[in-house]
């Protein structure tokens, strides 16, 4: 096969740039949920951090300052979706929506001055001879702090979740908030300080955006972002590292199927190795579940042969009808959507937190 | 901000009822982005504040912005005319069979859809002769390049798109025959994270010129950052990035057209049609060359834009031939405008395929 100028290290290190705005917001979303609260104000709040943090680090010239800005926008305006669902009871849907709308409106009113400015920029670490390292140096050793960060705070979720007592108080808020009540915790505040967490969270996506992947100040730049880390959330079963593994796949199949056309490559060429390689990744990691005296999970085996059928049938007929044209351009934009979907369904374990999206009141 | 503007439009509405004995003319428009996209959108925005400036009190405007094309365009247009708009400009290609539909649903309602083709007794359309520019631009571009690689940001595979897609590389190829051009497709108007991606994607490909037919200035940004890229501003001048990496830009102007339509509509002389103007009667303008150009190839573009100005050079004169490399134009012979305006296919020289 054919790569012509196409670059699969430039590939990787890009995908974890792509993918680093959704990752964070998206994480702080899965902390909110867990809390059970739906807040779906995420793309509002995601707008709203990209706007202070941009103001921010132009303004005192420091893109640190801007993050820590960035963090600070969101949180504050989560804060506002607390007072409303958490004080006044309203309807988490309803103002989740409201949420988002009003701050697609108040960062393009923020960010009236700022458009056409420049930032100052995050630089890349440098660990010298590690990030001169060939192929894993720049993916490994070469990207900006933040994607440190974002990978670092979800393995601190995880943990926090997982092992932690204020994880699972969180999580007790969330799967029975009246229990949870019953039992002396303050269901509120845990819920309160879970919002925040996750407006800070989507606010540094935001200002990600704004400060590292774009960058620069343009309205309304977030284009949807904020939706697709709710739907990661949801599709990921609302598990922290499955949601790295969803963020990172439609970053980097977005940033594959750009490469693909950009380098000219023939979809119906490359199809059949993804197929087969993702199936037996599949296999092997069933087989390796196996020889550690685990269970086998007989939908994924199933899935995992398939995916290796498909391929060798997809690769046979290409070798049997070499003129096959399809609408590789549109199937392409696509894809990042269809194979994130795709993956996390077939993935699919565990169910919502209990208490998601519902009212609570100490009376009831 | 759209809810704002519902509403506001809708607080409008109801005053104009109010006052109907000398009701002004209400304008709406429909945008596809934010006005602050600094591109597309930004244009048409400012063509509406002339129409306001030049009208005073005697027009309203109103305006709702990033309106997804689909099934929401129809509501937001539907509104508008209920509310009491009497020309209603819809201001983006996906919005042409929703502007058909409202279109027949308020028949004394004036409709005016930016670079579509179908045309009802109630909708006009019009559009720019943005190839002239791309023209120029690919002159320049194809001099500049080092690499000999000029990548090219598609948004959707319409006419429009692909007409700046051969204008381009035609011009391009006549003054470097190695040029090569990479072209990724978005599927998005405005979608600054993924227009700077796609051209990061070009730059790690090779490519030293990026050219955009995107909304947004994300695409200028990620070139400022790569540093020795060039870039052309797309549908508005993007001069805060000059001189580098933006070295001209394509301008649409729309202002003389919005006032001249609603003062048609104010003399009862509106009717559906068609207009399509280029660089002669302004509606496309060149911005700026900078200095990072060198002098004889300003000198040279700047000589080509004259000539499509004049009416003496057509960008589309034979001989060209198609990408099968079947015969397009003959010698001397020029592109008529029903082709160009239904352009569904690469000239010769461009490889890859078009989506369809």
């Amino acid at each position: 096969m054919d790569l012509g100028t196409f670059s699969p290290v430039l590939l990787i290190a890009s995908l974890m740039v792509a993918a680093t705005p959704i990752l964070l917001a998206s994480i702080g979303e899965l902390v909110a949920e867990r809390a059970g609260v739906l807040n779906l104000g995420v793309e509002g709040m995601m707008i709203t951090g990209a706007v202070c943090g941009f103001i921010l680090a132009v303004e005192i010239g420091n893109p640190w300052v801007g993050f820590l800005g960035a963090a600070l926008g969101g949180a504050l305006l989560s804060l506002l979706f607390a007072l409303l669902t958490q004080i006044l009871l309203s309807n988490q849907v309803a103002t989740g929506l409201a949420l988002t709308l009003f701050g697609l409106g108040l960062s393009a009113l923020l960010g009236q001055g700022y458009i056409g400015v420049r930032a100052p920029s995050l630089p890349r670490v440098d660990l010298g001879p590690l990030s001169d390292l060939p192929y894993v140096g720049r993916i490994v050793f070469g990207q900006d702090l933040m994607v440190y960060i974002s990978l670092a705070l979800v393995a601190a979720v995880w943990a926090v979740l997982k092992y932690t007592r204020a994880g699972l108080i969180l999580r007790a808020v969330g799967e029975n908030h009246a229990a949870a009540h019953a039992l002396g915790y303050n269901v509120v505040a845990v819920r309160t300080a879970a919002i925040a967490f996750g407006g800070a969270c989507a606010g540094l996506g935001g200002g990600y955006l704004s400060l590292v992947r774009v960058p620069q100040w343009t309205e309304g730049m977030t284009a949807g972002a904020g939706w697709i880390a709710l739907a990661i959330v949801v599709f990921a079963s609302w598990r922290p590292w499955r949601l790295l593994l969803g963020a990172y796949l439609f970053g980097g199949i977005t940033g594959l199927q750009l490469n693909i056309q950009a380098g000219g490559l023939s979809l119906l060429n490359i199809l059949p190795a993804i197929l087969i390689s993702v199936g037996i990744v599949t296999l092997l990691v069933q087989l390796f579940r196996h020889l550690r005296g685990g269970p086998v999970a007989r939908r994924t085996m199933i899935t995992g042969q398939l995916l290796v059928a498909a391929g060798i049938v997809l690769a046979g007929l290409n070798r049997l009808f070499p003129d096959m044209r399809i609408d590789q351009a549109f199937w392409l934009s696509a894809s990042p959507y269809l194979v994130t979907i795709l993956v996390l369904v077939v993935m699919s374990a565990g169910r919502a937190p209990g208490s998601l999206g519902k009212t609570f009141h100490a009376s009831t | 901000m759209k809810l704002k503007h519902l509403l506001a439009s809708a607080t409008l509405g109801l005053a104009t009822m109010a006052v109907a004995q000398d009701d002004p003319l209400t304008v709406g428009f429909v945008y596809v982005g934010p006005v602050g996209d600094g591109g597309w959108t930004y244009e048409h925005n400012q063509g509406r504040l002339a129409v306001e400036e030049h009208f005073g009190d005697a027009v309203e405007t109103v305006f709702v912005e990033s309106v997804p094309e689909g099934p929401d365009a129809v509501r937001v247009m539907q509104q508008m005319a209920l509310n009491g708009a009497d020309l209603i400009f819809t201001t983006s290609f996906g919005y042409m069979d929703q502007t058909i539909e409202v279109a027949s649903q308020f028949p004394d309602v004036m409709f005016e859809h930016a670079t579509g083709y179908k045309r009802t007794d109630n909708v006009g359309t019009y559009s720019a002769r943005f190839y002239e520019g791309r023209a120029v631009q690919g002159h320049i571009a194809g001099q500049m390049t080092e690499s000999n690689i000029i990548g090219y940001i598609g948004s959707f595979p319409i006419p429009e798109v692909i007409r700046g897609i051969n204008a381009a590389y035609i011009h391009a190829q006549e003054v470097n025959p190695d040029v090569e051009f990479k072209i990724v497709w978005v599927y998005t108007w405005f979608d600054p994270a993924k227009e700077a991606e796609a051209a990061r994607t070009l730059i790690d490909q090779g490519a030293d010129v990026i050219l955009q037919h995107t909304d947004s200035t994300a695409p200028q940004a990620a070139a400022a950052e790569a540093g020795n890229v060039y870039t052309f501003g797309q549908a508005s001048d993007m001069a805060e990035f000059a001189p580098m990496p933006r070295i001209s830009s394509i301008i649409d102007n729309w202002a003389p057209y919005y006032i001249d339509r609603v003062q048609a509509v104010i003399d009862g002389t509106w009717e559906s049609d068609d207009t399509w103007d280029g660089i002669g009667p302004g509606m496309v303008g060149i911005g700026e060359m900078t200095d990072a150009i060198p002098e004889e190839i300003r000198a040279s573009a700047t000589a080509l834009k004259d000539s499509i100005a004049a009416g003496e050079y057509h960008p589309f004169t034979g001989p060209l031939n198609k990408q099968d490399g079947s015969v397009w134009l003959e010698e001397g012979e020029t592109a008529d405008d029903g082709t160009l305006l239904g352009m569904n296919f690469y000239v010769e020289g461009i490889t890859g395929d078009i989506p369809q």
